[in-house]
C-alpha cells in the first residue's frame, strides 16, 4: 500500500524569522526528524507542502528551499488568515505537520543548455529562490546558461532573502536586478515597476526561458513585454495559486478546467494556460 | 439463475453475521440507506433513495485523523476503519455512480485510502428497476434501468423470486451461498422484458461534450442559472459529486481532522486567502457544475459524470432541472469569438 496521502509528517520548526519589514511574512526552517522522512520527501524547485498548525488546519505553501540545500525545508508565509496567522506565532521548537511534495516543477531538464530569466514580484520569490538556488548549485551550474534574475518589492524592506540577495550580487554566475516602486532612501539599485525594468533590461530571448511570478496585475503587464521581446509562449512559465485543500487532484477545489492546479500544475506555460478557460 | 425471496431472506439474513449490511430502508420521510439486521427490515419495493449510497465509501463528514499536542510536541494517528460490507438493493444508475467515483479517488498519482479500502471490501447487490420515477434519465448515458454494470451480484424481482446475475469474482463468492436453480422459460422472457425497458425521458447527449468545449464565453450561462440559490443540494444528492472541504475540530490540546462534502455551487468553495475569487458569481458556479459533469470528465476520465438517477432534479428547492440545462446548452447559438 502506497501511505496514506493525508497524514502529514511532523518536522520541527527551528526558525522563525520576521522576513519583511511590514512583519507580514514570516520564513520558517523545519528540520526533518529523521533519515526516513527526508528520503520520502524528494522534491524539485517549484512543488509546494501542505503545513499543518495543528488545533488550526492546513494550508499549502511554495517550498523555498531547493533540493540541494539538505535537512531542512523553508516557507516564507503571508500572514492572511487562520493558518498562516497561527504559524507566524509558533514558538521555535514546535512540531507542524507537512504534507508533500506536491503538484510538477519548473521543467529543468528542458531548461539545461538554455538561458533562464527569473522575475519575480513581492512575496511570489519564494519558489523562484528555490529555482535559482538549485540551478547556482555548483552540481548544476554548468547544466545552465546565463542565468538573470529580476526581483522587485514595493519599497527594499519588502524583499524576501536580503542576506542572499547580496550574495547574488557578487556572485558572477548569476545576473541579479532588484527594483523598487518608489524611490527610497539609501537604495541605489533600480527604481521602478518589474514591467518597465524588464523593459529596460531587455533581456534576449534567444535560446532562453522565463519564469514569471508574482501579483496577477505584475503578470498581465510583464507578459506584452516578454512577448516584444520574442519570448514564445511555450518558453514562459508561471505557476499558479488557487484555494486547495487535499493536494491530490481529489477534493475538486482547484480546477482551472480539466486540470487541477494541485496534481497538474502549480506550474504552467503561457502555452498551456492559453488553453485553458480563463477562471483562475 | 434464481432464487426464491424466501429462501434469499434466509441466506441474507445469515449474511449479518459476517457483515455489516447495509439496505433500503422506510424512514418515515423516504427511503434511506441503512445498517439492517434482517431481511425483513428491508423496503423492497422503493423507486430510489433520497441520497445516494456513495456515502458508506464517501462519508457526509468522516475523520481523517486525530492528534494530540503536549508542549510543541506533536502525536498524530489515522482513523480509518473499514469493515466487510454488503450494499443491497443498488440501483443500476447509483452502481455506475460509484464505478466513476473510482475514478476519482484513485488517479494517475494518487489513490485514496479511506474510499479505497471501504470500496475494496464491499460487495454490491445491485437490483433491477421494475418501476422507473419520472425524473430517471439512466438511458441517455447507456445505462440500463435493469443493467448489472457496477454491480457484484444483481438481482430482478420477479415477483416470488430474484432472477441473480452473478457479474465479478466478489459476486461469486456471495452466489455460492446461495441455493440457486433455473429459471422457466416464461420467467426467462419476463426477464428479457425487464432488461429491454429504457427510461422514458432521455436527453440526447451525442454532442454535448464537443459543444461545450466552444461554450466557456456563451451568453447561454448569463441566465440560466439565475434561480439558482446555491444550496449545494444538488451536488450532495448526486451520486458522483465528490468535493470536500477539510477542516480541523479541536478540544482543548486534542483534535481531529474532518473531511465534510462540500461543493461548487457555494461561493466560498474557491475563495482564496487573499480575498481574490475565481469564481466568485452563480454564471461561474453553473457553468462548472455543468462544464465538471459533461465536458471535463469526459476529458480526463472518458464518460460523462451523470449517471441519471434524477436526484437533483428532485431535490432542487427552486427546479432546476439538469436536462433542461443540457438540452439548452444544445441547442445554444455558438458565439463567434
Ligand atoms: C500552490 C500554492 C503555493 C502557495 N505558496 C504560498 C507561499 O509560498 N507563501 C504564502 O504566503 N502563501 C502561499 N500560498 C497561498 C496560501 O496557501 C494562502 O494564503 C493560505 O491558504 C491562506 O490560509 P489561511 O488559513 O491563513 O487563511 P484562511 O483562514 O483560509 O483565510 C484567508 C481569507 O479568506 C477568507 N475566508 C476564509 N474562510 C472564510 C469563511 N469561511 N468565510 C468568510 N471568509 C473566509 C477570509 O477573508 C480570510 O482573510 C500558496 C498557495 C498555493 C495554492
Ligand atoms: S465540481 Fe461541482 S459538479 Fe463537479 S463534483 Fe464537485 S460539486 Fe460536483
Ligand atoms: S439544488 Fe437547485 S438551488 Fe440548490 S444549488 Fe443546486 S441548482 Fe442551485
Ligand atoms: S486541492 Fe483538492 S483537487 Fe486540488
Amino acid at each position: 500500500m502506497q501511505q496514506n496521502p493525508y497524514l502529514p509528517i511532523t518536522m520541527k520548526l527551528v526558525k522563525n524569522l520576521v522576513e519583511t519589514e511590514d512583519r507580514l511574512i514570516n520564513t520558517f526552517t523545519l528540520e526533518f526528524m529523521n533519515k526516513q522522512d527526508e528520503e520520502n520527501f524528494k522534491y524539485m524547485p517549484g512543488q509546494f507542502a501542505e503545513l499543518s498548525a495543528y488545533g488550526h488546519g492546513e494550508a499549502p505553501f511554495g517550498i523555498a528551499t531547493s533540493p540541494t540545500e539538505p535537512g531542512i525545508l523553508k516557507f516564507s508565509v503571508a500572514k492572511v488568515g487562520c493558518v498562516s496567522n497561527a504559524l507566524h506565532l509558533m514558538e521555535e521548537g514546535t512540531m507542524v505537520g507537512v504534507r508533500g511534495p506536491m503538484g510538477n516543477y519548473y521543467p529543468i531538464e528542458q531548461f539545461k543548455g538554455k538561458n533562464v530569466v527569473i522575475i519575480g514580484g513581492g512575496f511570489a520569490f519564494t519558489t523562484l529562490r528555490s529555482l535559482a538556488k538549485y540551478m547556482l548549485d555548483d552540481k548544476h551550474r554548468g547544466d545552465y546558461g546565463d542565468i538573470t534574475v529580476i526581483y522587485g518589492a514595493r519599497n527594499p524592506g519588502l524583499l524576501l532573502y536580503k542576506e542572499e540577495l547580496a550574495e547574488w550580487e557578487n556572485n558572477p554566475n548569476i545576473n541579479l536586478v532588484t527594483t523598487i516602486d518608489r524611490p527610497a532612501e539609501g537604495w541605489t539599485k533600480h527604481v521602478g515597476f518589474i514591467p518597465s525594468i524588464t523593459e529596460q533590461i531587455a533581456p534576449s530571448s534567444v535560446d532562453t526561458y522565463a519564469v514569471v511570478c508574482g501579483p496577477p496585475a505584475m503578470i498581465k503587464f510583464t507578459l506584452p513585454v516578454l512577448e516584444k521581446l520574442n519570448f514564445p509562449p511555450e518558453r514562459i512559465y508561471t505557476s499558479l495559486e488557487m484555494r486547495m485543500k487535499c493536494g491530490l487532484g481529489i477534493c475538486g477545489r482547484c480546477n482551472i478546467g480539466t486540470e487541477y492546479v494541485c496534481k497538474d500544475g502549480p506550474v504552467f506555460s503561457m502555452a498551456q494556460l492559453k488553453e485553458l478557460p480563463n477562471e483562475y | 439463475m434464481k432464487i426464491s425471496k424466501e429462501k434469499f431472506g434466509q441466506a441474507f439474513d445469515a449474511l449479518v453475521a459476517d457483515y455489516k449490511v447495509i439496505a433500503p430502508v422506510s424512514d418515515g420521510s423516504g427511503i434511506a440507506f441503512t445498517e439492517v439486521k434482517s431481511f425483513s427490515d428491508v423496503k423492497q419495493d422503493y423507486l430510489n433513495s433520497k441520497l445516494p449510497p456513495k456515502a458508506f465509501f464517501f462519508p457526509q463528514h468522516e475523520k481523517l485523523m486525530s492528534y494530540k499536542k503536549e508542549g510543541k510536541d506533536v502525536t498524530v494517528k489515522s482513523e480509518l476503519k473499514v469493515e466487510n460490507t454488503i450494499l443491497f438493493g443498488i440501483r443500476p444508475c447509483d452502481a455506475k455512480g460509484m464505478l466513476l467515483l473510482d475514478k476519482v479517488f484513485k488517479n494517475d498519482q494518487y489513490t485514496d485510502p479511506y474510499y479505497y479500502e471501504r470500496r475494496e471490501k464491499a460487495v454490491i447487490i445491485g437490483l433491477g428497476c421494475t418501476k422507473i420515477a419520472p425524473t430517471c434519465f439512466c438511458s441517455s448515458f447507456e445505462i440500463s434501468p435493469a443493467g448489472s454494470e457496477g454491480s457484484d451480484l444483481f438481482l430482478i424481482d420477479l415477483g416470488d423470486s430474484y432472477e441473480v446475475e452473478v457479474v465479478t469474482e466478489k459476486g461469486k463468492a456471495l452466489a455460492d451461498r446461495l441455493a440457486l436453480a433455473e429459471l422457466t422459460a416464461d420467467e426467462q422472457a419476463l426477464v428479457d422484458k425487464i432488461k429491454s425497458a429504457e427510461t422514458p425521458s432521455k436527453i440526447d447527449v451525442s454532442n454535448t461534450t464537443s459543444k461545450l468545449d466552444k461554450m466557456f464565453n456563451s451568453p447561454y450561462w448569463d441566465t440560466l442559472q439565475e434561480k439558482c440559490l446555491g444550496c449545494n443540494v444538488c451536488s450532495f444528492s448526486c451520486p458522483t459529486c465528490h468535493c470536500f472541504d477539510i477542516s480541523e475540530e479541536v478540544c482543548k490540546n486534542e483534535g481531529t481532522r474532518v473531511r465534510t462534502w462540500d461543493a461548487c455551487m457555494a461561493p466560498l468553495f474557491t475563495l482564496h486567502g487573499s480575498g481574490h475569487n475565481p469564481r466568485d458569481n452563480k454564471k461561474a458556479r453553473w457553468r462548472q457544475r455543468l462544464m465538471h459533469k459533461f465536458n471535463y470528465f469526459v476529458h480526463n476520465n472518458g464518460s460523462m459524470s451523470c449517471v441519471g438517477c434524477g436526484r437533483c432534479i428532485k431535490s432542487c428547492p427552486v427546479n432546476m432541472d439538469i436536462r433542461q440545462v443540457v438540452d439548452g446548452a444544445n441547442k445554444a447559438e455558438l458565439v463567434v469569438e
